[in-house]
Order: C-alpha cells, then structure tokens, then sequence
C-alpha cells in the first residue's frame, strides 16, 4: 500500500487537472480547484521541510562536526532566523526590520553577484570564444552583431546605413527568423516530451518520483 | 607584433576585469548620451498598455529576486508609471518570494509620483506558493488564492479588490520575471487558457526564449533586459536608471567585442604557427 496510495492520488489529481481542461463542467472546475489550492498548501508546507532540512544538515551534521566550511553554516543559520524572527515579529511591510535587512543587505548582496557576472562573461567568451569551425565563426558574427545592435552604439554606428542594414535592424531579424526557428523547434520537442512525461506519471508507468527502485 | 598578440593568448584574466570596470565606471562619471532606439516588442507593450480604457485594470506580476533588479526593476517603475500616468489601476502578484518587497518599493516610489492611493489604485498581493498551480488558480478566483494583502489586510477590505474576481476582470497582465516560475508560464497557464491579453519584461539572457511567443501573438509587446527597460523609459518620456545604464552597456559589449577579436587574431596566428613548425 505505500506506493499504491502515492499513485492513486497522483492519478487522481493529474486526471482531474486533466478533465477540467476539456470540460467545462462546475462538478470537475470544483474538484479541480479544490485540488489546486491543496497542491498550495502542499507546496507551502514542504517550505517548512525546507528549513527542517537545512537545520538537519547544518545544525545537527555540519557545525558538530567542523567539516570544511562549517563557519558559513553559521552565518547561513543566523541569516535565516533572523529574517524569519524580524519577519515573524514586526511583519515584513515598508519600515519593519525585516524590510530594512531585506531592502539595505540582501537587495545589495544578491546585485553584487549578479553583477560579477559581466567581468566572468568578458574574461571567459576572451578566452574561449574562438572561430575553429564554421559553425563557430557563425556564433561568433552573430553575437558581435546582436551585442551592437541592442545597444545604442550599434544604432549610432550604422546610422548612414539602408536601414535594412543597419545593426539594430539585422539584430531584430537574427532573433525573429533563426533564433525564433530555433527555439520554437527546442520547445515543441520539450512540450511533447512534457506530455509523454506527465501521461507516465499520471498513468503510473513513471514512478521515479516516489524514490527507491 | 605577432609576439604581442601571442602574449594576449595568456593575459592574466584580472587585466580583462580591470577594463571591464573602466568601462562600466566611466560611462556614469562622463555619459555619452547616445540616443536609444526603440524596437518593435517594446512599441507592441507601450502600444497595448497605452490603448486600455482609463480605469481599466492592469495585473503586474512581479517574479524575481534582487540579482535581477538592475534589469528589471526599472521595467516595473517604467510600467507602473505608464499605468498611473493613464489612471489605470494595478493589482501585483509575486510567484517569487523575495518579488514582495521588490515590487512594494516601486509602488511606492511610483504612487508618490502620481498621487495615487493604495487600495483604490493600486494594490500589492504579496507572495504565494504553487506556481502554474496558482496561476490557474487565478483563473477560478484571485481573491480565494489572495485572502489577504502584502500587509496582511483582508483583501475584500480593500475597495479596488471588491471589482476583481478572476482574470476575467484583468484588462491586462504584464509578467516582469527572471525565471521559473515567470513569463513563460503565465503564457502556457495563463494567456492561452484564459485569453488574457499579454505583455513582458526578462532578463536579456533569457529574452531569446520568448520571440516564438511574441511572432506566436501569446505576448502582444516584450522588453528584453535594461535596452528594453530603457526603450520603455524613453516611450514614457521618462528616461530613468536603465537609460542612464545604456552607455555603459554599450561601452562593455564593444570592450568584450574588442577582447573576441583580439583573442582570435591571437588564436589564428598561434595556430598558424603550430602549422608551420
């Protein structure tokens, strides 16, 4: 019974979402929207296994044991209890404690890796971006002309152009024809395979999710 | 000559870094100035957004998390202010829990702008779980999936909400996102189910993904990272911090332009070498 239960309800909520697309009864719109604010607050609470993980890990694994790196586990702990003690006691609105953690150490954290990112892309497309094919010469031509022709400067620089060679005007070309071409063959490949996926799981034939095996 | 290019095969990676930040520094010091052209996807949202009757209810969900601010938080500011230059009310939603605070900020800082009242012209509704779950949710009932505000306020106290039941009362949804769950679900779950009409803002890595959705007619306009933030600025004759941003992108994709060009002359005459020995 403990894997029949799992694929009973699994076939039961991915039939109902399944019927209440095609049938616009209120019986099934019901069931079906009972359904989805179960899977809500399903999902809310696995927040809650989240945090008893990360505890698992860090409190009762790592910090106990001083493996390497151990002192991070401290600051990701004190991180999260305080944001969740600020947030829990003085609300998370416009000038509570939480906002100004939130708003004055996070924001600016989270910014300053993103924006690392620009140095990494420069060094790493200096070093690695080289014309060894003729595949690899296309790329190449493409992203120096979309890199210009989404900035002003690609604007600025064919200005005396006809305007279907000005760089912003190829750049709009590369990514509605090819890039478009290109992508809407990568997603309808990746929607079937959703579909074949979703009818296995819902069928039970895939049940990798329930672990073991 | 030749040896100077072959001793750029090996140039220390913190040289690269250093021109990268001359380049991102400067342009703020001394700006340019260089005149934003304005592309097809941004007019097609600018165009949408500006044809909605005065009044009209426009839903803005805001999925992303601070990394993603420089790009897209100059896209929200820019939107919220079109909407509240129009006297069109805005409902928010976030699927991301650090989008709240995010999408909070702007209102606020737009709402001050315009005079604009919270509850009657604008309303946050904060986070939920459930993503594609909850968004079909929407479709049955947002106040049902949104009991309560941002600032926990129960929403049928707020009167803007007493005239929302589903997405039948959304004139429009605008999805600024940096992710899973984001724009492309509210396509896929959203747009397509309930026939909402559409519009978005991402990240520019991420803005090739959504032309095929765009030529499709599921997003009637798309801003692609801070160039589309900042042709959004100039449409609303607002030019705001993705403008301003605009020289010094231009100034970093010709440097990394520069060091590609570099790098294979380098590589061509390395290889040439090898060949002749």
């Amino acid at each position: 019974m403990r894997r029949e239960i799992p694929l009973i309800i699994t076939f039961v909520a991915g039939f109902v979402q399944l019927v209440d697309f095609f049938v616009p009864h209120p019986l099934v719109a019901n069931a079906a929207s009972e359904l989805r604010q179960w899977s809500v607050i399903v999902i809310a609470a696995s927040i809650v296994l989240g945090i008893g993980n990360l505890l698992r890990i860090h409190l009762f694994e790592r910090i106990p044991r001083r493996t390497a790196g151990w002192p991070y586990s401290i600051v990701l702990l004190a991180g999260m209890f305080a944001m969740m003690i600020t947030g829990l006691v003085w609300g998370v609105g416009e000038g509570t404690p939480f906002n100004y953690l939130f708003r004055h150490l996070k924001v600016h954290l989270d910014m300053t890796m993103f924006a690392l990112l620009a140095f990494f892309i420069a060094s790493a497309a200096y070093r690695a971006f080289r014309v060894r094919n003729w595949e690899a010469t296309l790329l190449l031509l493409a992203a120096v002309i979309v890199m210009l022709g989404r900035v002003p400067l690609g604007s600025l620089l064919t200005r005396g152009l006809p305007t279907a060679l000005q760089l912003p005007v190829v750049t709009e070309w590369i990514m509605n024809v090819p890039n478009m071409i290109g992508f809407r063959g990568i997603m309808m490949g990746a929607a079937m395979g959703v579909m074949a996926m979703g009818l296995r799981i819902i069928l039970g034939i895939e049940r990798a999710y329930l672990g073991g095996e | 000559m030749i040896r100077f290019f072959e001793r750029l095969q090996s140039i220390d990676r913190r040289v690269v870094f250093l021109f990268v930040a001359i380049c991102v520094v400067l342009p703020f010091l001394f700006p340019f100035r260089l005149p934003v052209a304005v592309g097809r996807s941004t007019r097609g949202l600018f165009d949408e957004i500006e044809g909605l009757p005065e009044g009209s209810i426009v839903m803005l969900a805001g999925d992303y998390s601070p990394d993603g601010m420089p790009e897209l938080q100059p896209m929200t500011l820019a939107v919220y202010r079109h909407c509240f230059s129009r006297n069109l009310r805005v409902i928010s939603v976030c699927l991301w829990p650090e989008g709240p605070p995010l999408v909070e900020a702007a209102h606020q800082q737009v709402a001050a702008e315009y005079g604009k009242e919270y509850g009657v012209d604008y309303v946050n509704l904060g986070y939920t779980t459930g993503g594609p779950n909850a968004m079909v949710e929407m479709g049955t009932s947002i106040p049902g999936l949104f009991p309560r505000d941002f600032y926990l306020t129960p929403v049928e106290e707020l009167p803007l909400m007493r005239k929302i039941s589903n997405f039948a009362d959304i004139a429009f949804l605008v999805s600024i996102s940096a992710g899973t769950p984001g724009t492309r679900e509210w396509v896929q779950q959203v747009q397509s189910r309930f026939d909402v009409p559409m519009g978005a803002g991402v990240t520019a890595v991420s803005a090739p993904n959504f032309y095929p959705y765009m030529e499709s007619g599921q997003l009637l306009g798309l801003l692609g990272g801070m160039a589309g933030a900042a042709e959004y600025e100039i449409l609303i004759e607002q030019p705001g911090t993705a403008a301003r941003g605009m020289d010094a992108q231009s100034a970093v994709h010709l440097l990394i332009i520069l060091f590609v060009v570099l790098g294979n002359i380098s590589y061509l005459l390395s290889r040439r070498r090898e060949s002749e020995a």
